[in-house]
């Protein structure tokens, strides 16, 4: 991996089609071993990027979902209090003596994500690709634990008290994405690269779609990505994403159509908007002008 | 298109400043520590093509999509330029240090204090009874220097909710304790005797502050974006809009804790001080930028403005209804509801109050120590006082 377009090749050869952009921040993060923000529309494939990355790199995918009050025996690790019980006890019946270093050890040592990504030791076969460590929704999170995610994104460490400090000998590659629906502390920011991901444009969606739903007929994929990139011209509450662009896409296929007309745009309009009012509004524009639009958009 | 081709790796580093230093001088805040990076980057992808230090740029930094124009116009300039000078131009600009805002969160008051029921507004009471209830439009200017020290006293308690986040609980009930319990298992021999339990957290609701900075609220707005202000430094979770004919964020400008700084920066980013209205259109960019994304959700939302909206009341009808679906109250201050021969007329004020929590006046200190009693009560069930 030289270039980026060697990473933007990698990518695409793992069905993943990144714009220069994109490909530049990936190749930015790999190369200087910083974690990459990804922020954009619901839909426009941040998660896919890390699964994309598992995929091509053969690093093992660890993924810590974000949600509110998620804190460190969620994140990090946490000691496994059933069994530590259970062996107390068991020793005890026995009538021996149970010392406390013995019920913190690794043994009784529940690692989570984090602790996953940056414990992580190439297994026996030798195989030493470092996981992709995906964070997901960190806006759903909040201060504190952003904060302890800084310091563990600092310096690829967790300390566990009892038993000492884990330190990744390879950083995972890391991705962090948020919804934007608020600010990510500056601080977390500072640490990390950076990227919106924006809609794709016409052309690379309609690769996207080639790629990823070849059942399509080509002559409805085309449609379909020209009546899309209408569709996100109308100034809606959601503009749809690719995610609704292949549902969309899949739904008409699988009603057996071949091209896009007024009738059977109307049956799966909920397929690619998610909001009355938007649907609305697209009615309102006119399904007639949506589908002749998409039929005779040139190129 | 031939382009210039750049100085070698040994003028990364200059290079690398000399952009951040445009940067900097277009608005845009570029710690060093992202600088650094940027020479890092370069290094990477190289300088021989203009896509290459453009995303390069754009990578390491910027971090909000809404730098992005800026970050354009600067790079076009500085790669037209960059040809014959290393370095630009520029004016002297000091350097800001980058501080985290105070987000210390006050959810954790009382340390293991189990406090039911509503949170006390701490409303400082003063002695000037008469300048308190007096309307802001009427103020000369020592009464408005005295009404900011009364404002300076407001404390807008948050209105607490229950967080996911767990924490001890000193008493026999909630959700078991296994950490803690094993630890006191161990001195017991092993038998989990002493059990420990843990409670759910309180942390304040998200306050989003909308003002109007119109033409027809201007003798209100310079006492209201004071309110703002001590409502933003006051505590956490807090956010500050300005309003008129766009929306524009003012939270961070106002979190300086020094009143005039703050509120001079916040005027300084607000380019329609004192213009029209469109609280639709505004709250449209609300609701699509910000709101509906999470910020209003489950927040209590305070919108304060006379209601004179040139746009549709259609569009303002229609952004409350989505404002009060997804916000966890709703609250409209109105500065002209305190006259008595007020009436809700104004089409866009007719349009919004169907999706309106609580409708109070906002014209004096006094009714401003009412808003932070509304707010802080906010925690428990909607209710509705249009009264």
């Amino acid at each position: 991996m030289e270039t980026v377009d060697d990473v933007r090749a990698a990518l695409a050869a793992h069905d993943y089609l990144a714009d220069e952009g994109l490909a530049t921040a990936i190749f930015l993060a790999m190369r200087l071993q910083r974690p990459l923000l990804l922020e954009g529309e619901a839909g426009v494939g941040k998660t896919e990027v890390a699964k994309v990355l598992s995929r091509w790199t053969g690093g093992e995918l660890v993924r810590l979902q974000c949600y509110e009050g998620i804190d460190a025996a969620q994140a990090v690790y946490e000691w496994d209090y059933s069994r530590q019980l259970l062996h107390l006890r068991a020793v005890e019946a026995g009538g021996g003596e149970v010392v406390e270093d013995e019920l913190y050890s690794e043994r009784f040592l529940v690692k989570r994500p984090l602790l996953r990504a940056i414990g992580y030791e190439a297994d026996a076969l030798g195989a030493t690709a470092p996981p992709v460590l995906l964070v997901d929704e960190v806006d759903r999170a909040d201060d504190e634990f952003e904060a302890f995610l800084l310091e563990i994104l600092s310096d690829y460490t967790v300390t566990v008290p009892e038993l000492g400090t884990f330190h990744a000998s390879t950083p995972p590659l890391v991705i962090v994405t948020s919804n934007r629906t608020r600010d990510v502390h500056d601080a977390l920011k500072r640490r990390c690269l950076y990227h919106w991901i924006e809609h794709p444009d016409f052309e690379r969606e309609l690769a996207i779609l080639r790629l990823r739903a070849p059942e399509v007929p080509e002559r409805l994929a085309r449609q379909v990505a020209a009546a899309v990139e209408e569709l996100r011209r109308l100034d809606l509450y959601k503009p749809p994403g690719v995610a609704e662009t292949l549902d969309w896409a899949n739904a008409l296929a699988a009603l057996g159509q071949t091209d896009v007309n007024e009738a059977s745009v109307s049956v799966t309009l909920g397929t690619i908007l998610k909001y009355r009012e938007d649907q609305e509004r697209t009615r309102a524009h006119g399904l007639d002008v949506l589908v002749r639009g998409a039929t005779e958009r040139p190129g | 298109m031939a382009e210039p081709a750049l100085a070698g790796p040994p003028a990364l580093d200059r290079l690398a400043v000399g952009f951040a230093r445009v940067l900097r001088s277009s608005g845009l805040d570029v710690p060093v520590g992202s600088t650094v990076l940027f020479g890092e980057a370069l290094g990477a992808v190289g300088v021989d093509r203009r896509s290459a230090v453009y995303w390069a740029g754009v990578t390491t930094l910027v971090r909000r999509p809404e730098d992005l124009e800026t970050y354009d116009k600067a790079f076009a300039a500085w790669w037209e330029r960059t040809g014959e000078l290393s370095v630009v131009a520029h004016q002297e600009r000091e350097i800001t240090l980058a501080f985290d805002v105070d987000n210390g969160d006050d959810d954790e008051q009382g340390d293991d204090g189990e406090q039911q029921g509503p949170p006390s507004v701490q409303v400082r009471y003063s002695r000037n009874e008469v300048l308190r209830v007096r309307d802001f439009a009427e103020y000369t200017p020592d009464e408005f220097a005295e009404a900011r020290r009364l404002m300076a006293d407001l404390r807008i308690a948050g209105a607490l909710r229950e967080s996911r986040r767990l924490r001890a609980s000193r008493r026999d009930r909630g959700r078991p304790d296994l950490r803690r319990t094993v630890r006191r298992a161990i001195r017991a021999g092993g038998e989990p005797i002493d059990r420990a339990y843990t409670r759910h957290s309180q942390r304040p609701r998200r306050l989003v502050l909308l003002c109007d900075v119109s033409g027809s609220m201007e003798t209100y707005a310079r006492a209201l974006v004071r309110f703002l202000h001590t409502a933003v430094v006051g505590r956490s979770r807090v956010e500050a809009f300005a309003i008129g004919t766009r929306l524009t964020r003012i939270t961070r400008e106002l979190s300086s804790r020094d009143p005039d700084t703050a509120i001079a920066a916040a005027a300084r980013r607000v380019v329609d001080w004192s213009g029209g209205t469109r609280i639709g259109e505004c709250l449209r960019e609300f609701n699509d930028e910000w709101g509906v994304r999470g910020m209003a959700r489950g927040a209590v939302v305070v919108i304060l403005s006379d209601g004179w909206d040139r746009g549709e009341p259609e569009v303002l009808g229609e952004q409350m209804a989505r404002l009060h679906r997804v916000a966890h109250q709703v609250v409209w201050v109105n500065p002209l509801k305190a006259s008595p021969e007020y009436a809700p007329l104004a089409r866009g004020m007719a349009a919004a109050l169907p999706h309106v929590d609580d409708f109070i006046e906002g014209h004096s200190v006094a009714s401003l120590e009412h808003l932070a009693a509304v707010v802080s009560r906010a925690g428990g069930p909607r209710k509705r006082s249009h009264a």
